[in-house]
């Protein structure tokens, strides 16, 4: 139950922050990337805020030996760089400068009602479960058949 | 350049930061929007609780600033709506293969000193900046 309430808690948290910061504007995420233009360094403060407290608390919840509303940490074991992981970051960035929107900006601008905002939203979707699709026939294709 | 703030997207970013840091601490979880997100649309039905209230809250922080604060939403939008569907299709398919978006690898990724989200982070920086060079610089809109 409190780790229902927290989760909710850090969503809204998290929204405030993309909002008051200007990353619900696309024209902050294009001027960001516009290195040949007029150059707009927002986004660099705003990860840089954000990197900062989250190092810290990240440090924090190390020192512990599970966090307070869970059992355990689950945290990313990949470390491998592979085509997968270079390749995904690259299709998204061309979308990110294409559009103007990350997966969460996009979510807090759901409330707008925008066309294109839902558009951006469907797109994702669909990309999601064509991703998740392939991976499925991938893995069906590596198991062995005996 | 671009005029710019400061102080409000140092804050904004603190508030990101501390929204990620609660997720972490409290939960065990990397707030990594791409993955929470697609796994509440998948039909996996474990662990779904949480990952809903936590984008019931990104919306629900929407609807709040819709309320109170519309401005910092665009007015119009300079991408076509064709535009605009490739674009999702790009961003939904590239942080499922590569395992994140803005969020996951370059918040919480770069605060845990992952090489992956590193490596991660500059390639959708590049090919964003790619991007946007071509569609302004050389096609003149999209």
């Amino acid at each position: 139950m409190k780790s229902n309430f927290s989760a909710l808690f850090a969503g809204l948290l998290f929204s405030i922050g993309l909002a008051i910061s200007g990353m619900t504007l696309p024209a902050r995420i294009f001027g960001f990337l516009d290195f040949a233009g007029r150059w707009d360094p927002t986004l660099l403060f705003v990860m840089g805020g954000a990197v900062v407290v989250n190092f810290g608390l990240f440090r924090l919840s190390r020192l512990r030996g599970a966090p307070l509303f869970h059992p355990k940490f689950v945290l990313p074991t990949r470390s491998r760089i592979d085509p997968a992981l270079v390749g995904g970051a690259a299709l998204f960035g061309a979308g990110w400068g294409l559009g103007g929107f990350c997966p969460g900006p996009l979510l807090v601008s759901v409330s707008t009602g925008a066309v294109p905002v839902l558009v951006l939203l469907a797109g994702v979707i669909a990309g999601i479960y064509a991703a998740d699709g392939l991976s499925a026939i991938g893995r069906s294709r590596l198991r062995p058949s005996d | 350049m671009a005029e710019f703030e400061v102080v409000l997207p140092l804050v904004g970013g603190a508030l990101i930061g501390l929204a990620a840091g609660l997720l972490m601490l409290l939960n065990g979880r990397v707030a990594g929007i791409s993955g929470i997100f697609a796994a509440l649309i998948s039909l996996r039905m474990e662990e779904r609780v949480w990952r809903v209230l936590f984008i019931a809250g990104l919306i629900a922080g929407g609807l709040i600033f819709m309320a109170a604060n519309p401005q910092v939403f665009p007015e119009r939008f300079e991408r076509s709506l064709p535009a605009m569907a490739i674009a999702g299709l790009l961003v939904g398919f590239g942080t499922r293969l590569g395992g994140g978006c803005t969020s996951g690898h370059g918040v919480c990724g770069i605060s845990r000193l992952s090489v992956r989200s590193i490596v991660a982070t500059l390639t959708f920086i590049l090919t964003g900046a790619i991007t946007v060079y071509v569609v302004s610089h050389v096609m003149g809109g999209a």
